[in-house]
């Protein structure tokens, strides 16, 4: 098939880049000094896209595009992607859920244990060397502590499933009521913040979802309350976060995405009560692979003419 | 009657209230004060100016119960100074200060921390092992430094799923991780003292072959002489260049030095250590690597273990002294 050209838009895996590279005639969206320039050697000749959570497929791109077939993300949120116009035009796209559930769920358990426990904060205390001029202070017992997650998807289920292991009772906003769980369900999320210690976002970004954790979310959490990210930056209305915490009205938060990434609001910087991550949720081995290989696999399975593995349109 | 002049004594109604000696302060006693003890005459040995051995021949001769911190080693010559002794109660999840033999040569009974604290030190263990595996404590201080904008890439990090995780210790605690475990989709192992027939994880025999069928070990037993420096060369060897050792148990059931020269020469993958030979001495080593984690031994240390513990020593000592049985006996010395 390396007579096909497959256009990646960001260095975003150096297996996938190798893998797409010995099957496809591999156009590399970065290495391109300006737009036209790609443009002009390029337009005609992609038949698809692999895009991921940084660069994915807008209007732009794809009305640019005129053999643009299927569009293949390298990430299961597909808020880079315009949806509607490649259901309009009848272009395919496959993202990479389950294979990276276990990952980021893992995450969110540990920015919780993290905030909770200070374990960062006596990592830092013990470095520092500070552990022989007196101990450390008290932290809070996790175990137990209410969980309430927004958005019981694939991945909410499976934070549900871990904090359940250490007795947390759970609760849950989300578009509709699952009925075949036990968790408690709350139609709206003030009142799931309200009723919660520890909220997670762990719902897609869409139009509707853009900053679902808002002040008024941020208050019925309260200054006890922990906020752990582990979706998309845009979930939270990002100033609002950060002066809740600089002023106290929120008691800590555990984030792995931001608005505007790979930029963090430096006033994070000194707070204990915070840990912060690069946007790492799925960043395994073992889990970057495999999605690298379910694009691999879709990309296959569109040109030769087989069922797509993960299709979302 | 005259009353006799001691600490702790002053008035006529704490003679009736029964005796319980303290050496040295508790955490609990610490933070909390002494109010949750109102049922029970306190003999404070350290507010007495008074050598210890002085103060306990003078004032401890009929002292039944002793209530003890876990840094403070009960030892030969010291129960030689405590005839009437019967009743020894820790707030200490380890017994590692207690002379365990001894005590059982005269016949005392120790009343240990039972479970209270075994949910918030799996927390920590999970809590360790997950910063390791997946570099949380690593990445903060990337985000931190302004690092994320640049060529300095974030290393990517191991899955916990499958990962065959060993327990070296399947008491309360032990379990607790377990359980914990479970639900993230390691698989677990264990060694134990002896083999638990109402579990159904693997049971090992010696710590070795659990090593060399394992991804991670952690260390939830306690320090006896058995288990001193237990995991050594030999076993973090067998537990291989992606192996993770997770230690909340003692720091000494671990050849540190060799824990240290492991992870230099990169014959280890990382490790999450809440406890250390000679707290609070960390080997410098240790505090410039990006793949360990380190805690100040606060595995323990909340509000709520606290609070139960101060109800768990009341809990003890009245049942006691009221003849009932322990909540939280040491069996299988």
């Amino acid at each position: 098939m390396d007579s096909i050209t497959v256009l990646m838009t960001s260095p975003m895996s150096d297996y996938l880049e190798n893998q797409l590279k010995d099957r496809f005639n591999l156009v590399k969206l970065w290495t391109y000094s300006s737009k036209t320039d790609f443009f002009k050697h390029n337009s005609h000749s992609i038949r698809a896209i692999v895009g991921n959570t940084k660069i994915g497929a807008d209007a732009e791109l794809i009305d640019s595009l005129p053999e643009l077939e299927i569009v293949s993300s390298y990430s299961v949120g597909l808020d880079k992607i315009d949806l509607r116009k490649c259901q309009e035009k009848g272009i395919r796209v496959t993202n990479t859920p389950d294979v990276l559930t276990d990952d980021v769920a893992d995450v969110a358990m540990g920015l919780m244990l993290a905030v909770v426990r200070r374990v960062c904060e006596c990592d830092r205390f013990v470095r520092r060397g500070l552990w022989p001029k007196g101990d450390f202070r008290l932290t809070n017992k996790f175990s137990g502590m209410q969980v309430g997650i927004v958005g019981l998807g694939r991945i909410g289920s499976a934070i549900a499933k871990r904090a359940e292991a250490f007795g947390c009772p759970i609760s849950y906003y989300s578009r509709s009521e699952k009925p075949e769980t036990n968790y408690k369900y709350f139609s709206n999320i003030i009142d799931l913040a309200v009723n919660c210690q520890i909220l997670v976002v762990a719902c897609a970004l869409t139009e509707e979802t853009h900053h679902i954790v808002n002040r008024e979310v941020i208050d019925a959490l309260g200054p006890e309350g922990i906020l752990i990210n582990i979706g998309r930056g845009s979930h939270i209305d990002e100033p609002e976060l950060v002066s809740a915490l600089l002023e106290g009205r929120l008691g800590g938060a555990g984030l792995d995405v931001y608005e505007n990434e790979p930029e963090v609001p430096e006033q994070l910087f000194g707070l204990e009560n915070v840990v912060l991550m690069p946007h790492v949720g799925s960043d395994t081995v073992e889990t970057t692979d495999a999605m690298a290989d379910l694009v691999i696999k879709n990309l296959e399975a569109h040109f030769l003419k087989k069922p797509l593995l993960t299709p979302v349109v | 009657m005259a009353t006799p002049n001691h600490p702790g004594n002053h008035d006529h109604q704490s003679k009736e209230l029964p005796q319980v000696l303290v050496l040295e302060p508790p955490p609990i006693m610490k933070l909390h004060g002494d109010q949750f003890l109102n049922d029970f005459q306190l003999l404070k040995a350290w507010e007495s100016p008074l050598p210890l051995d002085q103060f306990l021949s003078i004032h401890a001769q009929s002292v039944k119960a002793l209530l003890t911190p876990g840094r403070y080693p009960l030892t030969r010559n010291i129960l030689q100074l405590l005839p009437s002794l019967q009743l020894v109660v820790t707030t200490s999840a380890g017994l590692n200060h207690i002379d365990l033999p001894e005590f059982q040569r005269r016949g005392i009974a120790i009343a240990s921390a039972g479970d209270v604290y075994s949910e918030d030190v799996a927390d920590m263990a999970v809590g360790l092992l997950i910063d390791v595996l997946r570099k949380i404590s690593a990445a903060d201080r990337y985000v931190r430094k302004g690092l994320w904008d640049t060529k300095a890439e974030f290393p990517l990090g191991s899955k916990l799923c499958s990962k065959r995780v060993g327990i070296v210790g399947l008491g309360s605690i032990g379990q607790e991780v377990a359980k914990r475990l479970q639900a993230f989709g390691c698989r677990i192992m264990y060694t134990s003292r002896n083999k638990k027939p109402s579990v159904s994880y693997p049971y090992y025999s010696n710590v070795l072959e659990l090593a060399a069928d394992s991804d991670v070990l952690i260390i939830c037993c306690g320090l006896t002489e058995q288990t001193r420096h237990m995991i050594n060369k030999d076993v973090m060897l067998a537990l291989g260049k992606e192996g993770v050792v997770i230690n909340i148990g003692r720091g000494a059931i671990i050849n540190e030095k060799e824990l240290v020269q492991c992870l230099v020469q990169r014959e280890l993958a990382g490790a999450g250590l809440d406890v250390f030979e000679n707290e609070p001495h960390v080997p410098r080593e240790l505090l410039t690597m990006d793949n360990v984690v380190l805690s100040p031994h606060r595995a323990v240390r909340t509000p709520e273990s606290l609070t139960a513990m101060c109800e768990h020593v009341k809990g003890n000592l009245e049942a006691f002294f009221s003849n009932k049985p322990l909540l939280s006996p040491v069996m299988n010395i």
